[in-house]
């Protein structure tokens, strides 16, 4: 997120600033601070000491500095030190969550994306019979809302014996959702026909075409789509709450969910929950971190969704 | 627009698989470029084309079926015709859920859309910054369960620092998720915190679409910032606002995470949203059947507005060219 990328602005030259314009400006800094203030307010909050917070609740800076929060998230200390500290005891192992969240998210973008393509080429570039009515098919599923397919998978995944395991997990969206399939036909479709013509005529079949021309063209529109993919699996909840149990499955976010409800009867243990949230989000906010301008430029511009 | 011309025309004598099976050999570069086309088709497909058929197609076949039956998982799915639809109507829960549902939809895309056109608008006309654009992105990259976990900590009625500031502005405390009248809009307003980034994209790529020289013209004309919102920006952006449109109020009817992590459907039911229900209803009662039936339902209900809006908003039309 770092270098800027400024394109043509219609900045009036030569004008001094109106109200009209510094009033957005402050409006737009308003956005910015509601916008980033609560990922201070986590870290500060994940910082302190319970006692210290109902202390001093407003204090802007973490109140009795510590590192407890983090410790008892990852379930370093004994449940005797974390009850001392205001947690609830329970055991909790973020690691392992931390692992299930980052194989069934790589999972599911690798497998979706890479499948989703394949069939994207053949919709856009293949000719065979029936190919408008196939893709026609796949575009009604765009109608059909996630939440209605949720309670038949289920049973589905039930039947197939994969409930509590990461496979039941990724399974149902690891083939294609019709929106990605959409998507790269799209860019797939905008690729000018020299370009296959000419690998063909160096005597490449459609294969390799596909996967040393096409693909490498569409570097990054498929990495946006990756990126999104991974974070909306990573930050999926219900369908991961409806199959998984037991720690061998259970992802970050349904730990977390467990962990907010693991109330001690001394109220909520906040800086330990703050703590397992940032461990939560961390991931994403690294990985958006390398890849933010390319993935900010392919929204803006194409509207991507 | 152009269906028609999009189909292959049918006296082409091509077809991959007839031309497999017949053998014939004397057909010109072009058919046989096709007919390997054909075969690749079927290989690049399949993979999409099983998970299509297994994860999307088949579950929503049998989520109809279900609801036609009493299931409970462990036994047998047992038909009962029309029994959980009749139970539906006569549910005053169900109808209180689906009251509270819209009431969720309204406030959540009534503030979002607004809030995301502004930030569009804000990001178009006064800087076309990446890293603004980055910084508004960022809730995105939140789950709804952390989104959920820090706002239930932000407005905490007795340490949040949102209560503090209240408080501290003079006014009393304000109880946000455990008050029956808050609690909707609360929830609905985290999830504007996470998702408006998203949408402002979206509607910035729409503005982007308009070229720049109409708004030299109307400033050449000495029209202000206001007017040439109205008179430019609202009319060009129309089919992508209707879109977008379309798109968030799908999502958020399936508002579900936020609720389960903040008052879990309470207090006295009044955040028990359709889809806290279903799941109550299927994964507490084992009440398979029926909550499937209140999918369909859903189904139904989304299906009937995004039929209504894109014909109000006349999302397939562009003002544009």
């Amino acid at each position: 997120m770092t270098a800027v990328a400024t394109t043509t602005t219609v900045r009036p030259t030569g004008r001094r600033p109106s109200v009209g314009r510094m009033a957005a400006w402050a409006v737009m800094a308003a956005i910015v601070l509601i916008t980033l203030l609560p990922f201070y307010w986590i870290l500060r909050t994940a910082l302190s000491t319970n006692t210290a917070l109902a202390a001093h609740p407003g204090d802007p800076l973490p109140a009795g500095l510590t590192t407890g929060g983090f410790e008892r998230a990852l379930g370093l200390q004994s449940t005797k030190e974390a009850i001392a500290q205001g947690g609830a005891g329970g055991g909790l192992k973020f690691w392992r969550y931390l692992l299930n969240s980052v194989v069934v998210s790589t999972l599911i973008t690798v497998c979706q994306i890479f499948f989703s393509s394949m069939a994207a080429y053949a919709f856009a570039r293949l000719k065979w019979r029936g190919r408008d009515k196939v893709f026609g098919l796949f575009l009604a599923g765009l109608m059909v809302p996630a939440i209605f397919t949720l309670l038949p998978n289920f049973v589905l995944i039930k039947e197939l014996h994969l409930v509590d395991t990461l496979l039941g997990i990724a399974l149902p969206t690891m083939f294609m959702t019709p929106f990605a399939v959409f998507f790269l036909r799209q860019f797939f479709m905008n690729v000018p026909r020299e370009v296959e013509e000419a690998a063909l005529l160096d005597g490449a079949g459609k294969i390799r075409i596909f996967f040393r021309v096409m693909l490498p063209m569409a570097a990054t529109p498929v990495l946006t789509l990756g990126v999104l993919t991974y974070i909306t699996s990573w930050n999926d909840y219900f369908w991961p709450l409806m199959v998984s149990y037991s720690d061998s499955s259970r992802v970050l976010t349904v730990a977390l969910a467990i962990f907010r409800a693991q109330t001690p009867q001394t109220g909520y243990d906040w800086s330990g929950l703050m703590a397992a949230t940032l461990i939560a989000a961390l991931p994403m906010l690294v990985l958006f971190g390398f890849f933010a301008r390319r993935i900010v430029s392919t929204i803006s511009f194409t509207g991507i969704k | 627009m152009t269906i028609a011309s999009s189909s292959p025309p049918p006296s082409l004598p091509l077809s991959g698989a007839e031309g497999v099976l017949n053998g014939t050999k004397t057909r010109g570069r072009r058919a046989r470029e096709e007919q390997g086309d054909a075969r690749l088709a079927a290989l690049f497909v399949a993979p999409a084309m099983l998970g299509f058929l297994v994860f999307l197609l088949w579950p929503t076949l049998r989520g109809i079926y279900l609801s036609f039956t009493r299931y409970n998982l462990l036994t047998p799915a047992q038909w009962v015709g029309l029994d959980n639809y009749v139970r539906m109507v006569h549910d005053p829960i169900f109808w209180d859920s689906l009251k509270v549902t819209v009431e969720y939809v309204v406030i959540n895309i009534g503030v979002q859309t607004a809030a995301a056109l502004a930030i569009a608008v804000l990001l178009q006309r006064l800087t076309q910054s990446a890293v603004l654009r980055g910084i508004v992105l960022t809730p995105y990259l939140m789950s709804n369960v952390v989104a959920g976990v820090v706002w239930l900590w932000i407005l905490d009625t007795q340490l949040g620092i949102g209560n503090q500031i209240i408080g501290a502005l003079g006014f009393g405390h304000i109880p946000f998720l455990a008050d029956e009248n808050w609690a909707i809009p609360t929830i609905a307003l985290i999830n504007v915190w996470r998702h408006v980034g998203y949408t402002a994209l979206l509607l910035f790529a729409g503005l982007m679409a308009i070229p720049n020289d109409v708004y030299e013209a109307a400033k050449v004309d000495g029209a202000s910032e206001w007017r040439m919102f109205w008179r430019i920006t609202m009319p060009l952006l129309r089919p992508v606002l209707a879109v977008v449109l379309i798109m968030t109020v799908i999502g958020s009817f399936q508002v579900f995470d936020t609720v389960a992590v903040t008052t879990a459907g309470g207090p006295a039911n009044a955040t028990n949203v359709l889809q806290y229900y279903i799941y109550g209803a299927a994964f507490g009662r084992f009440q398979f059947g029926y909550a499937s039936a209140m999918s369909v339902a859903l189904l139904v209900v989304l299906s009937a507005i995004t039929f209504i809006q894109y014909r109000l908003t006349r999302a397939g039309q562009s003002d544009l060219g």
